[in-house]
This record gives structure tokens, sequence and C-alpha cells, in this order.
């Protein structure tokens, strides 16, 4: 998984790290929406986004060529979507296609780069994110690298057992079974971690609902943050 | 941060009985067939056994996870729904695998989820993890992710999410699983010098003799014999020697 | 298909945001109900567990796998409720960890892939597997098309509310595009089936039967809904303009169905051959198997469930 490397640079010291959760959620969601909103064809101020961006890496010293490229993920799809768009006549959005999806995707890794995991969800959690979804979704984090690790050995078995003979055909059916096979125990192995994990949970005395551990309080500082992004969101986006 | 004072004066106090434990699992196997067993204070039981042979569902009795006919006494209060909170307070069970005990997100939160069951407010379970984090040399991880840990560190914080709860009993099945020697010993040397009294699930025989004070053997659901671990290492022919 | 930011027109991320939020508070509500607060880490663990399956890949053609979606699946062992709170999870995951998905379209890509994929997956398996006689063929019948329409009907939406946001799209590659939904849909279908009945094997209490008496209304207003999501694609093309240079399309296309065929491809891009291709080139005839099979499955539906219903 290529998380690894995001989470390591997530536990950098910058001033931009220091940052409450919160204060990075809401201006993320400021920064996004000023993106999403913006018309075709305001190279100007998206360039002026991207300064910003980019200047968000340098000052949390993030590797800028690393986070360049690695927002570059969603260009595949942006592309694809250009090319067409370009083909039937609208090449004005096809740049702004790839414009738009580019930055986004900037601002979301730059916000996943400088906040560690447990933090995020912290604060996701006290901006009124459903309890069950954002357990959900911790859960699913924490035992996404252990099952993945489970999966790419069943990988390797099912790719051992599903030779097969007798034929092109007979040989697909066979290595499709093995397949199944394969993710049936992968399922059986999840079902049985699952039952493990609720059973080391009621060993520590849950009694059915999570407790929370103290939220850490704003401060002056990630107020400031929020209403500097603030400000040059909406400074960029009305005057440029 | 420790367990219940020792008071010498007294006689050691019988923190666990079990009397005539059987349980069926549901496909029909009787997995325990009466079980007697005794835990007094500052001991430590090796329960060794064959694999299947009812160690593990044993210990899943001892706070409720698992019920089955017979009786089972913690601390002075009969295994039953309305104990639970306290049993499972006194009782703190470490399981094989620390992966499914250290399931929340931070080390620190994983460690405080013990306290903050147990109805402290926020700071005073941090507090209380923190101090446990420290008594297993793992308080610089706190606010690592359990993912990026060793197995050993692992299970270094998967003791101190129990020790958090400050229990009478410390339940370890099979501990060492995963660990290399130098790992091994360095679990060794934490767990002698905790106060609690220990029920040790193994088959890892040197560790089991370097920790226990005494041993049980499972046989078939039942307890086939009861002594020091070397008695019962001959009597059942476990010795690893080839010559044996 | 993971709609990334910038695509959606502001009106179509904005609604589907605010309509997003009371479904999963409802889904929330009745996954509670249905899974005690206790099996909690099951949900998580589950969606892990879908995560992973991507990397087990199903041989389709020559040189060609898939790998499945999930949708289907987690209906028909977790229960629809769980299965969207499970969807939803790992779309957020996704958007917020993986920068795959944008996060305003997020409510989008929950919309349709985690309420609307998992309902019209979960649909026939209630329709057809509910009844207590219900035999194994006819399970597997729900099953598959549970798998197919699952995939389809989230990935006509996506298709909807990107012609509605004026990305513009000539008819060949709409074509092309709902041809590979189809086969990737009855991909996802085969494997729903393949890997249930392996589960099925090691432990039948892991499948959930579903909920008894299906209600007609209810059957309607899904088949409704679901003719509704695939018409509106065919309405939305409307006015094809041919199909476009066939070398144009297969460069297009080559990229086009790695993101298209497979929702979570993007850790692993992989797809069907440019040879297949080429000779999928007249996608449109998918339309039509797409505009056949949902027939055939409501007159299907309409015979099963008028006794007694």
């Amino acid at each position: 998984m290529h998380h690894v490397l995001v989470e390591q640079w997530s536990r950098g010291r910058s001033w931009l790290h220091r940052r409450d959760a919160r204060a990075k959620l809401a201006s993320l969601a400021v920064v996004l929406i000023a993106i999403g909103t913006i018309r075709i064809g305001a190279h100007v101020a998206l360039a002026a986004y991207f300064a910003l961006l980019l200047a968000a890496t340098v000052a949390a010293r993030l590797p800028v060529t690393s986070i360049l490229l690695r927002a570059g993920t969603v260009l595949p799809f942006s592309g694809t979507f250009a090319v067409v768009s370009w083909l039937s006549g609208d090449p004005q959005r096809a740049i702004a296609l790839v414009e738009k999806s580019y930055l986004s995707a900037l601002a979301a890794l730059i916000l996943i780069s400088t906040t560690p995991l447990p933090k995020l969800f912290a604060g996701l959690e006290s901006l009124g994110v459903p309890r069950l979804i954002n357990l959900v979704v911790q859960f699913l984090y924490r035992y996404l690298f252990v099952i993945s690790e489970q999966a790419q050995h069943m990988r390797l078995a099912s790719r051992c057992r599903g030779g097969g003979h007798g034929g092109f055909r007979a040989a697909n059916q066979n290595r499709f079974q093995a397949a199944a096979g394969a993710l049936a125990v992968l399922f059986a192995r999840s079902y049985g971690r699952a039952e493990g994990v609720h059973r080391a949970m009621l060993a520590r005395g849950f009694a059915g609902h999570f407790p929370l551990l103290a939220p850490a309080r704003l401060s002056l500082a990630d107020g400031g943050f929020f209403l500097s992004a603030l400000a040059a969101a909406v400074l960029v986006r009305f005057v440029l | 941060m420790s367990g219940s004072p020792i008071n010498p004066a007294r006689a050691r106090k019988t923190l666990i009985e079990v009397r005539g434990l059987k349980y069926r699992y549901d496909d029909g196997t009787q997995a325990l067939d009466g079980v007697d067993f005794d835990l007094r204070e500052s001991e430590c039981v090796a329960l060794l056994g064959a694999n299947g042979s009812g160690k593990t569902t044993f210990v899943l009795h001892l706070n409720g996870l698992l019920s089955g006919d017979g009786f089972v006494k913690v601390c002075g209060l009969p295994v039953s729904k309305e104990n639970l909170p306290a049993i499972r307070a006194k009782i703190g069970m470490v399981f094989q695998d620390s992966d499914e005990q250290l399931f929340m997100p931070s080390v620190l939160e994983d460690v405080a989820f013990g306290p903050a069951n147990q109805g402290l407010a926020p700071d005073q379970a941090t507090s209380r993890a923190l101090q446990a984090l420290d008594q297993v040399g793992m308080a610089w991880a706190s606010a690592k992710a359990p993912y990026h840990l060793s197995a050993g560190e692992k299970r270094r914080v998967a003791l101190a999410g129990v020790l958090a709860m400050d229990p009478e009993i410390l339940v370890l099945d099979e501990p060492t699983t995963y660990l290399d020697p130098p790992g091994q010993r360095d679990l060794l040397r934490l767990l002698k010098d905790l106060p609690q009294a220990k029920i040790l699930v193994t088959h890892d025989i040197p560790f089991a003799q370097a920790l226990a004070t005494r041993a049980v053997f499972f046989e078939k659901g039942k307890l086939a014999a009861e002594g020091s671990i070397d008695e019962l290492l001959y009597e059942f022919d476990w010795r690893l020697d080839p010559r044996a | 298909m993971h709609i990334p930011d910038g695509f959606l027109a502001t009106p179509v991320w904005a609604s589907l945001d605010i309509l997003a939020l009371p479904c999963v508070g409802f889904l929330a509500r009745r996954a509670q109900r249905e899974t005690e607060e206790t099996k909690l880490p099951l949900l998580g663990v589950m969606g892990a567990f879908v995560f992973a399956a991507q990397m087990i890949n199903f041989p389709v053609g020559p040189g060609t796998s898939g790998h499945l979606v999930g949708g289907a699946l987690l209906a028909a062992t977790l229960g629809p409720a769980p299965a969207a709170i499970v969807m939803t999870a790992i779309l957020a995951l996704q958007a917020l960890v993986f920068q795959d998905g944008g996060i305003l379209s997020l409510g989008a890509n929950v919309f349709n892939m985690a309420i609307a994929g998992v309902l019209a997956g979960y649909f026939p398996y209630r329709m057809l597997a509910g009844s207590s006689g219900a035999s194994r063929g006819s399970r597997n019948l729900a099953l598959f098309l549970g798998g197919f329409l699952s995939v389809l009907v989230s990935a006509c939406l996506a298709l909807i509310q990107l012609l509605l946001s004026g990305v513009a799209m000539p008819g060949g590659v709409l074509g092309l595009s709902l041809g590979l939904f189809v086969v990737s849909a009855a991909l996802e279908g085969a494997i729903t089936v393949a890997v249930v009945n392996a589960i099925d094997r090691l432990n039948p209490t892991w499948i959930k039967a579903p909920v008894r008496q299906p209600r007609r209304a209810f059957a309607w207003i899904g088949m409704t809904a679901m003719l509704l999501v695939v018409g509106g694609v065919l309405v939305a093309s409307a006015a094809p303009d041919g199909i476009q240079s066939l070398a144009n399309q297969t460069g297009i296309a080559s990229q086009t169905q790695a993101l298209l065929a497979a929702p979570l491809a993007e850790y692993q891009v992989r797809g069907l051959n440019s040879e297949w291709l080429r000779k999928a080139a007249a996608g449109l005839c998918g339309l039509i198997l797409v505009y056949v099979s949902c027939i055939g499955l409501e007159r299907l539906l309409r015979r099963r469930t008028a006794p007694g219903a």
C-alpha cells in the first residue's frame, strides 16, 4: 500500500502540522468549495490557488516534488474525460477538468500529509460526522493493512492452485473458482478476526459505546490559520 | 499502578475458584468436561496441554466471554451477568493476536480504552494509560498507530492496555507468539516484576519454566494432572529431547 | 467509478451531498438496530475485506481480469443497511486518505455506490431469494442480478451526473462506456455468485437470509427506479453524433475502461485489452442488452411475486 509514506509525512513537526485538525478540515472545505465553484476558464485564479497550495506544501516542509506527483494520481481519470471533452469541441472545459481535479486532490493530499489519522478522525468526530460511520472508518483503516497482507498471501495461493489442465477455457474456469475460494477464505478470516476484536473489546469492559478522549482545545493560532485560509480563498476567488 | 498490596500476615487468598466447569460447543464438541481449578495470590500457573485440549476455552470462562455449566468465582464474585464489569476489571486478558487486541487508532487511545470503560474521566483515563505505558517501557510510542509497532512492542502495549485497568489477575494466552528470543527475554523480565497473579497459556516450555510457579495439564477438556512443569513434562512425555 | 472534485457542476454535487446526508443517517440508524453496536468491528473489518479483495483477480478472458466491487456481496452477508454503511466508510476513506474520489463529490459517490448501488444489489436478492422455498438456482440468479445491477446502477448514475454537469460525451464514447459497464456488471454478478457460494460452503450462517414477504409495490418502485436510472443515460445521450473514428475511440477507451469498469481500479490498474475493445466497439449493443435484461427481470419478478403478494 502506498499510504505508508503519507503517514510518515503526517508526523512532521511544521507549523501546519501543529494546527488543529478541525481548523485544517474547515480550511480544506473552503478551498475545495472555492475551486469547485469557480467558472470555467479562470486560469489566473486557479494558478493563484496552485501557488497558495504550493506555499502550504513548502511551509509544511513536505517533499514538494513527491506531493505534486502524488496528487497526479487523479490525472488518468480527469485526463481521459478531458480528451473526450476536447474532441467533442469543448477545450475550455477539458482544461478546467484537469485543473480543478488536480488542485482539489492536491489540497486534500496536503491535509492528509500534515495530519496524523487519529487526529483527523477525532477532528471529524467533533465536527459532527456520525459516530457510527467514523468508528467504522477507523476500524476499516486499522485492519486495512492486516487484511491486505492476508489477501496478498491468498493471491499467491490462488495463483499456485489455479493452474488447471484441459484447455484454456477449463483453466480459466478453474482459476475463477480458485479466486472465489480464496476470497471466501479471506472472508472467513476477516470474520474470525472481527470476532477476536470483539472479544478483546469485551474483555476490557466494553459496554456498548466507545469512550472519547478529551478533545484538544482550539488555539488562537488555529483560528488565525482558518481565517487566513478563508481570506486567501475568498480574495483569490473574487478579485482575480 | 499495582495490584492490591499483598498482606503477608494473612494466608494467601484464593483469587479464582472453579468447580465442575463443563462447556459444549454448538457443534457438539465437549470442550470442557468438569474442570476444578484454583488460583491464589501472587501465583503464576502455566496451563499446558495439546492444541484443542480446552485451555483457551477455559480461560474465556474466567471473565464470562463464554459461559458453561459449573461454578466460577473470581475475587469472591460469582461470574454472572451483573458481576461482569467488576470481574473484567479484575482479570486482565492478553490475547494471542495483538492485532486483535489493539484496535484503536493510536496506542494511547487503545491503552485508555479499558480505564475509560471503567468510567474514568477522559483526562484520568489518559494519565492512567500513560502510567501503564511507562510501566512497560512504551511511553514513547503513545502517539503511534499500532500498525507501525513490532510484534514485541505490540505485545507490550497490549499488556499496558490491561495493566491500565489495575487488574489483580493477568491471563496471558501464548504471550511469546511472534517474539524473537530477545523479545521473549524482555517480556519475561517485565512479567516477573509484575505483582499480579498470572495464568499462562502456552506451548513455550522454557518460557513457562522461567515464569510459572506451578503447572496444570489439560487433556480432553479435563485437568489431567497438576505439579511442577518438569514433573508434568515427564509424566506426559512432552520433552523435546528426541532421546527421551 | 469515483468522481473526483472538479467534475460535477455545483448544483449537482451540492444537492447530492445534501441528499446523501439524511440517507446515510437513516441507514446508520437502521444498521445500528440490525447489528448491535458491539458488532461494530465486524463492519470495519468487512470494509477492509472488500478493500483487500481487490487484490485477488478473477480471470475473464485472454490476459484480462477483473475483481470484486462488493456491494451485492456485502448486502447478502451483512444485510442492506450495514452493507451501505460499510460502502460509505470505504468511499470516505478513499476520498480522504487515498485521494480516490473527491471530497465535495463524496455525496455523489456515496449516493451512487453505497446507497443506490447496494440497494440495487440487494433488491433482486430480496425478491428472489426471500421466499422460504427459494431454490439454489433462484438464489444464484438473485445474486448474479444483484452484482450486475449494483455495478450497472452505480455506473449509470455517475454517468448521468457527469452528463448533467455538462461534461460532454459523444455518442460513440457513451455507447462504448455503457457496453463496458454491462461487461463489468456481468463480471461482478458472476464473482458475487461464485464467492457467496464458496462462503456458503465454509459456513452457511454467514449468508444472511433476506427478510421475507416481498411486496409488489416495493418491486414496482424498485424496478421503475432502476429503469429510470438506465433509461436516464439513454435520454441524456439522445442525438448521438455517430460512432467517431475507431482509432480515436480505442485510444481513449483503453483508459476509460480501467476507470469505468472497476471503480477501485486505481490501486491496480488492469482491464480488458484493446483486442477485446475493438470487438466491443459497437458498444451500443450493450445498451440494448441492458434494456432487454431489465425488461426480462421485470417480467420475472412480476411472475414470482404475483402469488400471495
